[in-house]
């Protein structure tokens, strides 16, 4: 069936079926990059999208579900030339190394930062509670995330 | 080859982006259609550049490793293009080989593209591990020579073009100039652009000595993390090409189950469906969209026979012992039985380890366009050129035909499913004359992997009076089936099985024969003893009276290299058995280490990891304590295959006696890999490694019942997450700029597993010899000490 989706900003019209999760109509319909089939059953991050507000896994979100909210991947946050802040926090700690799974953390973050900039230490340990990676990279993602939420309190 | 207006606008956005920064527009290519280019063909350019869909499969001849040519490009404005056969994993590398070629070439990174890992265009540099790339090349060979020569040839060039002798030039920022008049000077693209060098590679070109070096040598940020981060870098998983379709396998439902019959009606009218591809036991679903083809191989009805049954996973370490084996005597000084009858005391303890998984975040993914005139295949395989000529052998076609592309992907850290996903997606673009993309489904990723090697080791040593160790016997059991498929064993990896071919042979052996050279690859010998073979000490200790040997067996699970491969799981148990003993002879574990050690490098990493540490020198375990949560101290150090890296590790951690819960609170690593090329990516690498560490050594093993794996996904296989609790790391690096280059993907992992071990010892003194040190193993083993009153 026909849907409009609202994602990074822009409108698009698809034809799915609306059981699709949402991960493949970003990433084959709309050919985005940045949400990326992890596991399919929510239990990684590398799918993550922030979907009205909130960090989801789109790899178990039906489409269908989405309805008008507006829909942000990693590639809505900024570019390699002018990135986000948090992402230039990710760079400035060179917090990567296969960058597979960077959705997970840095939209889980941004959404958590984005409802509560004055989050704790320990609530971003639990909205990061279920990412994964397995370059095994956290303490400079933890770092960058903190860096980030720092930047926007001071 | 195809017209080049055709084929170019067939590139993917990346090998278009690759082309243009290469130096060339896409209407300067087309009109020139050859006189532009620099030191290829048309053809030869467009192919080098990474276009690829719909043109022919591979070039025949490959590509000649001892031509310059064959590495490095330059074209007419200056711009470079090297050519590396050593890919990005995750691990930095591609950076660091920026790195490299742009020192030696005198020229800004930002002048400087680089290809890596593409059959028709790049050098076969083998496989991309094995903490092997920089030794392959940043010392005296690959990539550093060819920029070294590269530079010479250019000196050369510009010494008849300005007519001085050549130790009178010097190559900087991109001209070869006059030490004594800079004004005199001319730039590469005026030397070379429009042609090729034509020449050999120079095997005595000289490189830039390491005091020199304004490029390397620096942490210069990652060239990939802003594309990573912003997701604009294209992974393997978002190669989509015109016409593509999607595919799903049905892998078999237990180990040694095989076909019997599909039922293609069972799936009759879904939408989307294109085609069920079967092969022997390979069983795959083509659709339209890939979600569509996730829903048709769920329901499609296929029938299996039983599998052949699985060893009971609760005694499967006895059971290895029964196995007929390939025996292997790595050293063997003929004199340990009677150094172990005449010593003051006999040490031993027996060490296991489990199979582990790769686990990559992503499940693996290829895309294969498998045409009458040519095979195309994306995929994030460590060895592309090998990867050609299993890809033919699947789908019975010689290796000319088939191009291999690498596109990164979900870190590996060894065989994960990238050459198995390769075969999947080849098998079903052939079956349907289109393009498709297969991406594993998380179950089938971590079902039928190849997973690192499951241990079993006993040690024995004898301590003379003194408390020095007279005798060290080390004796092994370990499983392995199959392995990387290399260029001729598709059936070492789960889809080539089902395919319809065999692993690799395995030939029982024994007894062994006696070792002809001591082999240091899997540090099987402890770093203590001297590893005496043929009259050469090949080891970095002092114990003289020496056995390792080696039992292979035939594993039911597909196995193979998973970081550090073999290396971890000894190093595991010699670090655990030298505290062990240091505990049995009252000495402190760090000045016992040093006493057994002839190598420096080796003693100075373990002193520089004690001193940073704070390191206190005692016994352990610490006095008995009966507080809420007990924390000890533990320490392990290894010479990685004697001479590719060196490390120690200072663990402390936290043990909560009542749950068992192990939380690692500060790890100190010191670490020496010879010249560093970018200290940022080197500390990268150490923390990841020990981190990853960790969690092998906490959490992960592979599980099964009696005929199946039943570690699937993440809720049965278990990785620490990022939220997770994450120790303080602090990593000390010494810079040996006169060294030889060496491997640092593998060094930190290896020591973490004993750090932790000894260091759970010191807060508790209860010693655990089988990973992972779940909560549950954990806390059985202190509760038994208490029961037995031992602690």
């Amino acid at each position: 069936m026909m849907m409009t989706l609202k994602v990074n900003g822009r409108s698009h019209t698809v034809d799915v079926d609306p059981t699709t999760p949402l991960l493949y109509v970003l990433s084959d319909d709309l050919g985005l990059r940045g949400p990326k089939f992890g596991c399919g059953l929510g239990q990684c991050g590398s799918c993550t999208a922030i979907v009205g507000g909130r960090a989801v896994r789109s790899c178990s979100t039906p489409v269908s579900s989405v309805g008008s909210a507006e829909v942000v991947t990693l590639e809505g946050l900024g570019t390699s030339e002018k990135p986000h802040p948090l992402q230039k926090a990710f760079i400035d700690e060179q917090a990567a190394q296969c960058g597979f799974c960077l959705s997970g953390p840095i939209l889980s973050a941004k959404a958590l930062l984005d409802r509560n900039p004055k989050a704790s230490d320990a609530d971003i340990k639990q909205a990061l509670s279920g990412v994964l990676c397995r370059c095994f990279t956290h303490q400079r993602m933890i770092a960058a995330i903190k860096k980030y939420a720092d930047g926007r309190t001071a | 080859m195809k017209p080049a207006r055709r084929t170019i606008l067939k590139m993917t956005p990346d090998a278009r982006a690759a082309f243009v920064n290469a130096g060339f527009t896409r209407r300067g290519f087309i009109k020139s259609s050859g006189a532009l280019i620099v030191t290829f063909s048309a053809a030869s350019l467009a192919a080098r550049v990474g276009f690829a869909q719909g043109g022919p499969g591979g070039a025949p001849s490959g590509v000649p490793v001892d031509r310059l040519d064959s590495w490095i490009a330059i074209a007419a404005d200056g711009r470079v293009t090297a050519y590396t056969g050593k890919c990005e994993l995750g691990q930095g590398l591609f950076t660091a080989q920026a790195q490299l070629v742009a020192e030696e070439l005198s020229i800004p990174l930002s002048r400087l593209t680089l290809l890596q890992c593409d059959t028709s265009i790049t050098p076969d540099q083998g496989t991309t591990s094995g903490a092997q790339s920089h030794p392959t090349n940043f010392n005296a060979g690959g990539l550093a020579l060819a920029a070294a020569s590269a530079r010479e040839a250019l000196v050369k060039l510009a010494a008849t073009r300005l007519n001085v002798p050549v130790e009178q030039l010097v190559a900087v920022d991109g001209v070869v100039r006059l030490t004594t008049d800079p004004s005199r000077s001319v730039g590469y693209g005026e030397l070379v652009g429009g042609r090729k060098f034509e020449v050999a590679i120079d095997k005595n070109a000289k490189r830039k000595p390491s005091r020199d070096w304004t490029i390397l040598g620096k942490p210069v940020p990652r060239l990939d993390i802003p594309g990573l981060v912003t997701a604009e870098a294209e992974f393997v998983h978002n190669v989509r090409v015109d016409g593509m379709l999607h595919g799903r396998v049905v892998r078999p439902p237990a180990v040694g189950a095989t076909l019997i019959s599909v039922d293609e009606a069972s799936i009759a009218g879904m939408p989307g469906v294109v085609r069920v591809v079967v092969k022997n036991s390979f069983v795959g679903v083509v659709a339209e969209k890939p979600w569509q083809a996730i829903q048709a191989a769920g329901k499609l009805a296929v029938k299996w026979t039983p599998g052949t049954g699985l060893p009971n996973q609760r005694g499967s370490y006895e059971y290895l012992r029964t196995l007929p084996s390939r025996d292997t005597l790595v050293v063997d000084s003929g004199d340990v039985e009677a150094k172990l009858a005449g010593a003051a005391s006999i040490i031993k303890a027996t060490y296991l380890y489990p199979y582990q998984m790769h686990g990559s975040v992503g499940s693996s993914c290829a895309v294969a366009d498998v045409r009458s005139d040519g095979i195309t295949i994306y995929a994030a395989s460590q060895n592309v050129h090998a990867l050609r000529g299993t890809t033919a052998m699947v789908l019975g076609r010689v290796r000319d035909d088939v191009r291999v592309i690498f596109r990164r992907g979900s870190g590996c850290y060894g065989i994960n499913g990238a050459d198995t996903v390769a075969f999947d997606a080849a098998l079903m673009s052939q079956a349907v004359g289109r393009p498709v993309r297969v991406q594993l489904a998380r179950k089938d990723e971590m079902a039928w992997e190849n997973y690192g090697l499951p241990f079993v080791i006993d040690q024995r040593v004898g301590v003379d009076a003194s408390g020095t160790i007279v005798a060290w016997d080390y004796e092994a059991w370990s499983a392995a089936r199959g392995g990387r498929p290399g260029g001729g064993n598709p059936g070492n990896v789960a889809t080539g099985f089902v395919a319809g071919f065999q692993p690799g042979a395995f030939a029982p052996r024994t007894p062994s024969p006696a070792p002809t050279q001591f082999v240091a690859d899997n540090n099987t010998a402890p770093a203590y003893v001297r590893g005496r073979v043929a009259g050469k000490d090949g080891g970095v200790g002092t114990v003289q009276s020496e056995r390792a040997l080696t039992h292979r067996v035939l594993s039911p699970f597909f196995t193979g290299p998973l970081r550090a491969p073999e290396r971890l799981q000894n190093t595991f148990a010699h670090e655990s058995f030298l505290d062990e003993i240091a505990t049995h002879v009252k000495a402190d574990p760090v000045e016992y280490r040093t006493r057994h050690l002839t190598d420096q490098r080796l003693k100075d990493v373990i002193n520089a990891a004690a001193r940073t540490a704070g390191w206190e020198r005692r016994l352990s375990p610490k006095p008995v304590s009966r507080d809420r949560v007990l924390t000890g101290r533990g320490f392990a150090s290894q010479a990685c295959e004697v001479d590719n890296s060196y490390v120690a590790m200072a663990a402390d951690v936290e043990v909560n006696p009542s749950t068992g819960a192990v939380v690692v609170k500060r790890l100190v690593i010191a670490a020496d890999a010879g010249p560093i090329s970018n200290p940022d990516g080197l500390k990268n690498q150490l923390e990841g490694g020990a981190f990853h560490g960790i969690s092998r050594t906490l959490l992960e093993e592979v599980t099964w019942d009696d005929q199946k794996v039943t570690a699937v996904d993440w809720r049965t296989y278990h990785s620490i997450p990022v939220g997770g609790d994450i120790p303080h790391i602090e990593v000390v690096l010494i810079n040996q700029p006169a060294g030889k280059a060496m491997g640092a993907g593998e060094t930190s992992i290896v020591v973490v597993g004993a750090a932790i071990g000894n260091a759970i010892f010191d807060a508790t003194g209860v010693r655990l010899r089988e990973v992972p040190f779940t909560p549950e193993r954990v806390k059985a083993a202190i509760a038994a000490a208490r029961t037995l009153g031992t602690r």
